[in-house]
């Protein structure tokens, strides 16, 4: 398993697809970066050479990947929170960001169901109180 | 689609002539406008905007870091005031 830019291991596939391994690379990018680089997209990853592999790293500088582009989304949303704009509002409280009904799905970003609101009969009321006091 | 980069950012011209005039006096006073749509440029930064949210005045003061966002973004038009607990008033209202 050849290593690309310290921490990346793609696997044994062609490395047009093995370098969307990459945070940050998709096809295109991976294909402009073959392209590039010189090197046949259609050869797989094992079979590279030191020199290709090299090459592949050198090229992969131009662009923004894994911990850089990591840091610059969270930057990002940061300063949407920070400017308090309605965008940081809806990603301090974990709700979608991008105009999504939230009446019902939007469980990616809500996480598990927690139900609020009425609860039936008394006995199973006074049970919630005592499990949940304010 | 996003806006053409030829047009430049939208701003009302009653708000855009409001800020200049501002500028140029040097003043800091507070403008009021409905103008929830207008893009703040960097003209507007150190000036306090009261934005209409649909009901009142909310005050936002316009930092560097908001160049490029609307004034809207700053004035909720909702509040969420949380679910309300299954008390004993609520059941007797049914």
């Amino acid at each position: 398993m050849p290593r690309v830019i310290g921490v990346d291991i793609p696997g044994r596939k062609r490395i047009e697809y093995a370098l969307r391994y990459i945070y940050g690379i998709g096809l295109t990018k991976a294909r402009e970066i073959c392209a590039r680089s010189g090197v046949d997209a259609a050869t797989k990853a094992d079979k590279l050479t030191d020199q290709e592999i090299s090459k592949i790293s050198e090229v992969l500088q131009g662009y923004r990947v894994e911990g850089d582009l990591r840091r610059e989304v969270q930057q990002n949303i940061r300063r949407l929170i920070a400017v308090n704009a309605y965008r940081g509002q809806r990603h301090r409280r974990g709700l979608p960001v991008r105009g999504q009904r939230t009446k019902t799905n939007a469980r990616t970003r809500k996480g598990p169901r927690k139900t609020v609101g009425a609860v039936r009969g008394k006995e199973a009321r006074s049970a919630v109180k005592t499990d949940a006091p304010k | 689609m996003s806006r053409s980069v030829k047009k430049g950012p939208f701003v009302d011209d009653h708000l855009m002539k409001k800020v200049e005039r501002l500028n140029q006096t040097g003043e800091k006073r507070q403008i009021k406008t409905w103008s929830r749509r207008s893009m703040i440029t960097p003209e507007f930064i150190g000036h306090t905007f009261l934005v209409h949210n649909g009901k009142t005045f909310v005050s936002v003061y316009v930092t560097e870091n908001m160049v490029g966002h609307r004034l809207g973004e700053f004035s909720p038009t909702r509040v969420f005031k949380k679910h309300g607990a299954a008390t004993d008033k609520t059941v007797a209202l049914k």
